[in-house]
Order: structure tokens, then sequence, then C-alpha cells
């Protein structure tokens, strides 16, 4: 599918002197995830508010399933489900009176309303809470009828903020699951998130955002190619005088030997056939490899080597090719 | 760019409204009334000021002032004050409106309300509707505890209901003006501070416990035209109770069902789309 389920052109939101968006631009396709990732503060959760109609933009454009959210947000509010970064439950009601007074206020009928409420409480492991007052709920288990009460209306767009923050591990892979089966379904996902292990795990497009601005975006894999912070670590059988002179034409700075000059390592803009192109230029200098290594980043040497400074960012966006990652000026 | 529409495929979007309109709007208030009721049965402590704290001024008042406050034109001090007292803890109740409201917007689930599809008025009427009923919990008790300490109208039963929905249609007008407070609040408890600071002396500067005529006389003219006062009073003639502000000249005191209407309906209109537009100026980011 390439329809666009969420389009967000150019948003500027400033609170009092803070810009907290200043001019963001992506584009969600049907029934995918974006991962929306940035540090605290980066401007997340005010593209959630403003798409999800609790926020106006100051600029620009917002739109999901096709309906403007400044034009129309009553339109909007009945195709999205929103599960916010703090669970905005009713702490006095039972998770089951939570999950109907969502789907009565929804304008679902009462019979659907409470069979909706049941299944959604089967489905995330609440059933022996589920007429409990809600002050004796753990942070996982409301963290899991806030996902519930977004997916009451069953919505065609969900957005999560920050959905597994302060869960422990397993409560954090039942999240996951759970988003991975409403994408089966053809659910449309935003999510924020600070984990790149989240963003790596669950997302199809990942747009990093720091200070109000899009500093990169792409495919999880687009994102880690093109960053620069892959290392080439090679072992040699012996070792030789000319390796460090024939390996410098193939890699980006200089080149590390160990004390024993058989290890050699430097960092490199990783490109296809590069372990090729050193074997080759090695063996054109008469020198015999044992093991070469290209180390791919993690999604976090992504992110750090983004967000750690604008420099950084500023070198990523020279360095890079449109065609592997729409970098956009920091 | 392409842009999809509604529903993607195997999607049954049940999010439409079913119920349009007007009834769609009574659903959505009577789905926030619900959650209030369960709110107030969840807090019984919440209910002690419709419950407990009316039996407590009733007895109090009748025991401790009932021999020392005589009454103007003559009558009991029982039958007197009971008008005052049910109209005393109905104002104050409706300190629970601007708690409430504070503590909504306090904990971001008018968030989540705000991303619904709903009629979002329903978020303060649905209270004030929750309010209303615990008002009317609180007039059967003061009622009840009347009784049994010697309180008798003595006017036909339309007549004593009329006095009964007076005041709980004049608290209702209250419970408005205490909405507005809590929306410009900044906190629960600023909020409940309301209840001490404004309305205890809106309450007490009136006929509602004594008879105005002992008040000095600068006093007496703010009560007089207090429309606490004219609720009282208008109370008091519709049960057949002794009305000893029936003898003053001001106007409201001459006409207090009409004054207690006018006034209610005064404060309603005023404060009801006040409220509203404190609720949409909180919510707007």
């Amino acid at each position: 599918m390439t329809d666009t389920m969420i389009a967000v052109d150019g948003l500027v939101k400033r609170y009092g002197g803070t810009v907290a968006l200043g001019g963001v631009d992506f584009a969600v396709p049907a029934g995918s995830v974006l991962g929306l990732l940035g540090p605290n503060g980066a401007g997340k959760t005010t593209a959630v508010r403003i798409l999800t109609t609790l926020a106006l933009p100051d600029a620009g454009r917002a739109s999901v399933a096709g309906i403007d959210v400044v034009a129309h947000p009553a339109a909007v509010r009945s195709r999205i489900g929103v599960a916010a970064q703090d669970a905005t439950l009713d702490g006095l009601l039972t998770g089951r009176q939570n999950l109907v007074l969502v789907g009565e206020l929804s304008g679902m009928g009462r019979a659907d309303t409470r069979a909706r409420a049941a299944e959604l409480l089967e489905r995330f492991d609440l059933v022996d809470a589920a007429d409990r007052v809600l002050k004796g709920y753990s942070g996982g288990m409301r963290r899991r009828l806030d996902l519930g009460a977004s997916l009451m209306t069953r919505p065609p767009v969900l957005f999560l903020d920050e959905p597994t923050t302060g869960l422990d591990p397993t409560s954090r892979q039942r999240v996951w699951e759970t988003v991975r089966e409403l994408l089966a379904d053809g659910v449309t996902v935003l999510l924020t998130t600070q984990y790149l292990e989240e963003a790596d795990a669950l997302a199809d497009n990942i747009v990093v955002i720091d200070h109000g601005r899009v500093i990169a975006d792409g495919t999880p894999q687009q994102l880690k190619e093109a960053s620069r912070s892959a290392r080439v670590e090679i072992t040699l059988s012996a070792p030789h005088p000319d390796a460090v002179d024939a390996l410098r034409p193939l890699v980006g700075g200089s080149v590390q030997v160990s004390e024993d000059g058989r290890q050699l390592s430097a960092g490199v803009d990783t490109a296809p056939g590069l372990a090729t192109a050193i074997v080759r230029a090695l063996d054109g200098a008469g020198i015999l490899v044992d093991d070469v290594e290209v180390r791919q980043p993690s999604l976090d040497d992504v992110f750090f080597s983004l967000t750690g400074g604008h420099i950084e960012g500023a070198e990523l966006e020279e360095g890079v090719p449109e065609s592997a990652i729409g970098a956009h000026s920091a | 760019m392409t842009t999809a529409t509604i529903s993607a495929e195997g999607l049954r979007p049940t999010t439409t409204r079913r119920i349009a309109g007007r009834l769609g709007h009574v659903r959505d208030v009577w789905a926030m009334t619900r959650r209030n009721l369960v709110h107030i049965s969840r807090e019984p402590m919440q209910l002690s000021d419709v419950t407990i704290q009316p039996v407590l001024f009733t007895v109090l008042f009748v025991f401790i002032f009932g021999g020392g406050i005589p009454i103007p034109g003559g009558g009991s001090y029982t039958d007197f004050v009971l008008a005052g007292l049910l109209m005393l803890n109905l104002v104050t109740s409706t300190m629970g409106t601007a708690v409430g409201l504070s503590t909504d917007l306090h904990e971001g689930i008018v968030d989540r309300f705000r991303a619904l599809p709903m009629w979002r008025p329903a978020v303060l009427v649905g209270r004030s509707v929750a309010d209303f009923m615990t008002s009317c919990l609180c007039a059967l008790i003061v009622a009840l505890t009347g009784l049994v300490v010697g309180w008798r109208p003595d006017a036909s039963l339309p007549s004593i209901v009329a006095g009964f929905l007076l005041l709980l249609f004049f608290a209702y007008s209250i419970s408005w003006v205490s909405a507005c407070v809590g929306l410009r609040s900044k906190s629960p408890e600023s909020a409940a501070s309301f209840g001490f600071i404004v309305l205890f002396p809106i309450a007490f500067v009136s006929n509602a416990m004594v008879p105005t005529q002992h008040m000095p006389g600068w006093l007496q003219a703010i009560a007089d035209w207090n429309p606490v006062s004219a609720a009282t009073s208008g109370a008091r003639v519709l049960w057949g109770n002794p009305n000893p502000s029936g003898t003053i000249q001001a106007w409201p005191m001459q006409h207090p069902v009409e004054a207690a209407l006018i006034w209610s309906i005064a404060i309603l209109v005023v404060a009801a789309p006040l409220a509203s537009a404190f609720f949409r100026r909180r919510t707007v980011e």
C-alpha cells in the first residue's frame, strides 16, 4: 500500500519562547509503523499532540487519514486511537469501566462496547483485574489498559507515545507483540520512543528528531548504513610495513595498528563490496590476510552520532547520498 | 502523494457515531454523569458534605441557636432555619464541582476525553448533573433530619416540592460558578479553598441562619440583596414557614420566589457559557 495515512508538512509549534517543533515533515504509509525517535524534549510528544487534535500548530499542516487535523478535528478523533505518555485513565474506575467509558464516549453501541471491552481485557491479560479499581494496578497493567483503551474503537490509525517507558522487559515484549498484531490487521501506527531497540524491532521507518527538527529519516537499515560509525577490523597473517598505506585510500580517518602489528582497524563508510575491495588492495600489495570483519553500527551508534551534537549531524548530511538517507538540515 | 480514504482494508470503522446530534450529546452527558457518580461511590468521604455535614449542621443549629434567636413576627427557629440550613449545605457542597473539575484537568484524563469523538461540553454538563444528584440526596437528608428535630412545613405538597426545587435550582446555578472557579484554579487544593473564602461568606451574609433585622444596616442591605436570601425566603414562603424577611422593603424580599428564579437564571446564563469558554481556553494549546 502506498497511501499516506499520516502526513506532516512544515509543522511548527512554539510554547512561549521555546520552539517545540521547528518545521517538521514526515509521512506514514498506510499499514506501516513509523518510529519517531528522539531524546527527551525533542518534540515527539508535541507532534503527537498536534496529530491527535490536542494542540494546534502555529504553522504547517498535518493530516490523518487524509483529514486535516485543524480543519476537521472531530472527524480525525473518530479515526484515531491514542495511548498518551502519562497513561490517561480514570484512577477511580475499574479497568472495565474505563474501557466502557471510552467506548460510550466514542459513540459505540452498548453491546458492542461491552463485548469489545471484554475482548481487550482478555487480550491484555487483565481479566482477573478487570473489575478492580485502577488505583491498585501496577504501572505495566495501567499501560496495557491504556493501550486497550486506545484500541476500543478499532481505529485505523494509532498513536503510541512512548508506550513502553517504565515497563519491565516482559510487559515490553507484550506491547511489541500487540503492535505487530495490529499491523497484521492493517492498522497504521505512529510510535514515539527513546529506545532504539524498540524502533529497530517495530518500525518500518524511523524519523529522528532533535530540538524540534528532523535530523534523519529512513528505514532502520538505511540509518545504520548511513552512519559513519561502521568499523573494519583486519587481521593480517604477519605484520607488514605497507599495510597501513594500502588500506588508507579505502577508509576514512586514521588506521589503528595493534602492538603486534597484525591487527588493523579503522572507521569506514559502509559501501557495497567494501570487504572485497580491502582484501584486493592488501593482496595487491602482497599482504596476506587472515580475517576481515566489517562491524555494522547499532542503531544506538547512529542515534548518538546524530543527536550527540549538531556538527556530527551536519557531517552526516554531507557524506550521505540522498538515495540512502533523507537527511535534513539540523 | 496519494491520500488514504477512511478505512483501510480489513477494518470495520465502528467509530462513526451511530447516534447523531442531540441524542448523542445526552448519551455523552449520561456517560460522564455515571463516571462522576462512580467516583463518589468510591470515595464516600467525598459525600460527607451532603450526608454527615447536613445532619450535624441541622442538629447543631437547631439545638444551639434554637432558643437564642428570636424570630421577628414569631414562629419557631427550627421552622425558620431549615430552608437556610438546606441552602447552606447545598451552596457549600458545590465546592465539589470546582475540586472535581480541577482534579480532572490536573490528572490529564481530560486529554483522553479531548481525543475522543465526544461532545466536549459533556465533561462539564456531566459533572453538574452528578452534583445535582448529590444535591437531591442532600435535600432528602436535611428534610428527614429536620422532620426528626421538629421542622414542620405548613403548605400543600406541590408547594413544598416547589420549595425544594427552588433551592436545588439555585444551587445548580451556583455549581456553574464553582465550575468556573475549578477551571481557573491551578490545583484541586486551591479550588477547595474557594469554598471557604467565597461560598461560606456568601451563605452566611444572608437571612439563611438568622433574620437580617439584627444585622448592622450596611450588612443588612447586602444580605437582603444576596441571591441566597431570596432563594431561602422563597423556600420559606413555599413551605409556609416563618419568613421574617417578608416585612423588609427590598424588592427581592417582597418577591422572593420571583427574585430567586431571576437570580438563578441570570447566574446560569452567565456562568455556564463562561465555564464553557474557560474549559476551551484551558484545553487549547
